[in-house]
């Protein structure tokens, strides 16, 4: 038996030194796993891609499967990711990018993993729209950037959650996990990290001298 | 057409080779230069590399962002199709299954194998690797020693193209200086370990690794590996001008349509069909070596999968390279009235010793390396440097609660963001989001580094194979099932990288991001992790104590070979599929040899 903690560990473990690599969420065997979570609604019910998809072809999202989120889950969706990735002088926002499309086609894949996480979130959503009700009478959507922190502040750091917002502090790394997964694959995102790789080069010559001696290196 | 199926092979055929991965490739390759007439069978589908290899393709072009799921377990565009941890239809059993003493196989079924997207480390055994009990009265003694193998790693290093240094270091063989390519300039956070090693006094050399840092020599390299044979030294150096030098972009794992690393359907197989000497069979899946009533090997059978046919082809000599435990289940259900236990199995150890690579990881984010200025870092895709093991003489002396080494395959820098890139950040971050959040990801980005612990695993007796009395495959051939358990010695050994890398990333002044284990069972990968599964046909002194001999021949029939991992009756530190291509180069011109004095 092993927690996921562990489990990514181990994935990790498991992946040779490629850095591009490294941080996929490698799927691996996990003997004795526990059932995934209890939300049932709008399971989907496709398979998958199979073990021997086209790899050159580019899909669109929902090309597997289809997207499950209703409407006013991805109204919810936009506003968080958003609030958690917005516009500024360097990117667009996480919605503006297709990431509410990312998020909707991970939670609607048919794989035990996103499963697990299709509960989190959307049993998230519940909660964060409840507490947007209770506290401010409106969806979460349609609440001021200011109401949307007061909700959000308390869960943004699971380790440091009150005992009782545990699971939607847990909710709440899992989302900012995957806005962020959307985003920074976008061509926008890796221009924000000056990602400035993957093109095919003559010679590599390692980084600049000038920059190992400002760091000491040299 | 080279392709062909059991109703259109072109037979008589001098040797049936089962497999194409590493063994299989540079089996076809070697003889088929020599005018040998083979027939390959690959259970899985014919694959293209060129046509096939999502080079450029980015996470954000494939569903859930490339994440790996059951049906691509180490990503969409990972060049592994139909294999993986499960393949459908074709179950395994481990016992017992629970987390740390079970086994996870790991099976590609295509042309080629997992050459097509190994990781492509290249390293030498040295001379202590193949006398391990020799020197600490452990395990087994392989019947060959490193000057036996040396030749051949030289050869292999020179056909499939290798970077690396020429430095050599104890137990750490560099060859003659003039088999390996220019390694790739180290990046910021390779400069980072260089300057920090000296500390814990460990050495810091180029990484070796299967990537052309440049093209090769087509016009003596030819002439080196093939003497006196100018046909196949024109096919080798057409071969060689069709293959590009690295484009230093994009993961090598998701295959190379130049052909600037080592696939086995790039560099093995591409001159071994121009020689015309080779026909290849896809989606056979072989189950049974067939014997002649002199109990000579005379064929094998398999179901074609795309039929459901069972077929019987047949050949002078047999080659099995199917993966080290694929090639025990061959021989275990190869039964027959000399051979009740399976074929080439008179000493019961078919199956036996079953090895995998010790591994453990550790990962650290340093705080000098935060808010670079923009840096191509892709490189040749992974380990510019590396550190081979370094505490030879503590062991020697008993300083050490486990009696062999590991290295250390490091890695950092600003590679393509994938789905995992700013995630999980919380514990540098506190938890933030919105502005500050994007802040932190362009702060963070590309100040991690990462230790792979790869150790040596001393063979034991909990860890084998054997036929399952129940469960049987889609195609009706019973299955493997695992007994799987570390010993003391890896558990032990798991623990010390664990501590050495939580001090190593401390002294760079950097953060371990999880804490070091200390657990010893919980500090060691899984059996079959690594995917460097050898033993299982280990080779021996003699046929009581071992499955093969030194030229990878069983005992007990003579024109049975086995040219994968099954072979090793240990497995040292170093990557597996360097010493597999060797050691089937030399089994390959010891048949060659036999066959000129019609021996075999």
């Amino acid at each position: 038996m092993t927690d996921r903690r562990t489990t990514i560990k181990l994935i990790i473990a498991a992946t040779a030194a490629f850095p591009a690599l490294r941080a996929r969420a490698t799927y691996m065997l996990e003997p004795g796993a526990s059932e995934p979570g209890n939300v049932r609604q709008f399971e989907p019910t496709t398979q998958g891609y199979g073990p021997d998809p086209d790899l050159i072809k580019a899909y669109e999202k929902g090309a597997f499967w289809p997207l499950t989120m209703n409407a006013q889950q991805r109204q919810l969706a936009a506003a968080l990711s958003d609030l958690i990735i917005p516009e500024d002088e360097h990117s667009p926002a996480a919605s503006a990018v297709g990431v509410v499309d990312f998020i909707d086609e991970w939670v609607s894949a048919p794989y035990p993993l996103q499963r697990e996480d299709r509960a989190t979130v959307l049993n998230g959503f519940a909660w964060i729209d409840s507490a947007a009700q209770h506290r401010f009478a409106q969806p979460f959507a349609r609440l001021h950037e200011s109401q949307q922190r007061a909700i959000c502040d308390p869960i943004c750091n699971a380790s440091r959650a009150a005992a009782d917002l545990k699971v939607p502090a847990q909710f709440f790394a899992t989302y900012r996990n995957l806005t962020a997964a959307g985003f920074y694959t976008t061509v926008a995102g890796r221009k924000d990290l000056q990602y400035i790789g993957n093109v095919p080069l003559t010679h590599f010559d390692g980084p600049p001298v000038e920059l190992l001696r400002k760091l000491g290196l040299a | 057409m080279p392709f062909v199926t059991a109703s259109t092979q072109r037979g008589p055929y001098d040797v049936i080779i089962v497999g194409s991965g590493a063994g299989s490739g540079q089996a076809a390759y070697t003889l088929c230069m020599e005018g040998v007439r083979v027939l390959m069978l690959e259970a899985g589908r014919r694959y293209t590399p060129a046509r096939e290899s999502a080079m450029f393709q980015t996470p954000d072009m494939a569903p859930l962002g490339e994440a790996g799921t059951p049906d691509k377990n180490k990503g969409f565009y990972d060049a592994t199709v139909n294999g993986g941890w499960e393949v459908p239809g074709e179950p395994y059993v481990s016992i017992p299954d629970k987390w740390g003493s079970h086994f996870t196989w790991w099976r590609p079924r295509m042309l080629g194998g997992r050459t097509n997207h190994w990781g492509r480390i290249s390293l030498r055994n040295g001379p202590y690797d193949f006398k391990p009990r020799s020197r600490d009265g452990l395990g087994f003694d392989w019947p060959i020693t490193y000057d036996d193998v040396a030749p051949y790693y030289d050869k292999v290093e020179l056909l499939i193209g290798v970077y690396g240094g020429d430095a050599s270091l104890e137990n750490t063989p560099a060859g003659p200086g003039n088999t390996l390519l220019p390694p790739p300039k180290p990046l910021v956070s390779d400069h980072l370990l260089m300057k920090h090693a000296p500390r814990f006094d460990i050495p810091v050399l180029p990484g070796r690794r299967a990537v052309l840092t440049q093209a090769q020599d087509h016009r003596t390299i030819p002439a080196r590996l093939h003497p006196g044979n100018p046909r196949a030294q024109k096919i080798l150096a057409d071969a060689m001008r069709k293959r590009s030098p690295c484009l230093w972009a994009t993961p090598c794992g998701q295959g190379c349509a130049v052909a600037a690393n080592y696939q086995s359907t790039t560099v093995h197989l591409p001159p071994a069909l121009a020689t015309g000497n080779l026909d290849v069979i896809t989606d056979a899946m072989v189950y049974e070596v067939t014997l002649a009533k002199d109990g000579r090997a005379n064929g094998v059978r398999f179901v074609d999968a795309t039929t459901g046919r069972h077929e019987h082809v047949t050949a002078r000599v047999v080659v099995l390279g199917a993966s080290a435990f694929e090639t025990a289940r061959i021989l275990l259900n190869s039964k027959s009235g000399p051979f009740p236990n399976g074929v080439a199995n008179s000493s019961g150890l078919v199956g036996r010793y079953a090895l995998d690579t010790v591994g453990s990881s550790v990962s650290g984010q340093i705080p000098l390396l935060e808010n670079l200025p923009p840096l191509n870092e892709d490189a040749a895709d992974g380990l510019q440097v590396y550190v081979p093991w370094w505490l030879y003489q503590k062991q020697i002396a008993h300083k050490l609660p486990f009696p062999r080494g590991y290295h250390i395959e490091y890695g950092g820098g600003k590679g393509l963001p994938s789905i995992g890139t700013c995630a999980g950040l919380e514990w540098l971050t506190g938890g933030s989001y919105g502005r500050k959040f994007k802040e932190d990801a362009r702060r963070y980005y590309g100040s991690f580094i990462y230790f792979d612990g790869r150790g040596a695993m001393v063979p034991n007796d909990n860890c084998y194979v054997e036929i399952d009395p129940r469960v049987k495959d889609k195609f009706g051939i019973p299955v493997l099932r695992f007994h799987w358990q570390w010993g003391d010695y890896e558990q032990r050994q798991a623990v010390h990288m664990q501590e050495t890398f939580g001090e190593i990333i401390e002294s760079m002044g950097g953060r371990v991001q999880s804490p070091v284990i200390t657990d010893p069972v919980k500090a060691i990968a899984p059996g079959g992790y690594m995917i460097h599964e050898v033993g299982g046909t280990i080779m021996g002194a003699d046929a009581r104590s071992s499955v093969t001999n030194r030229w990878s021949q069983t005992w007990d029939v003579p024109n049975l070979f086995v040219a994968d991992g099954g072979v090793f009756p240990y497995n040292a530190d170093k990557n597996p599929t360097l010493t597999i291509m060797a050691l089937s180069w030399r089994m390959s011109d010891h048949i060659l040899d036999r066959m000129r004095r019609r021996e075999l």
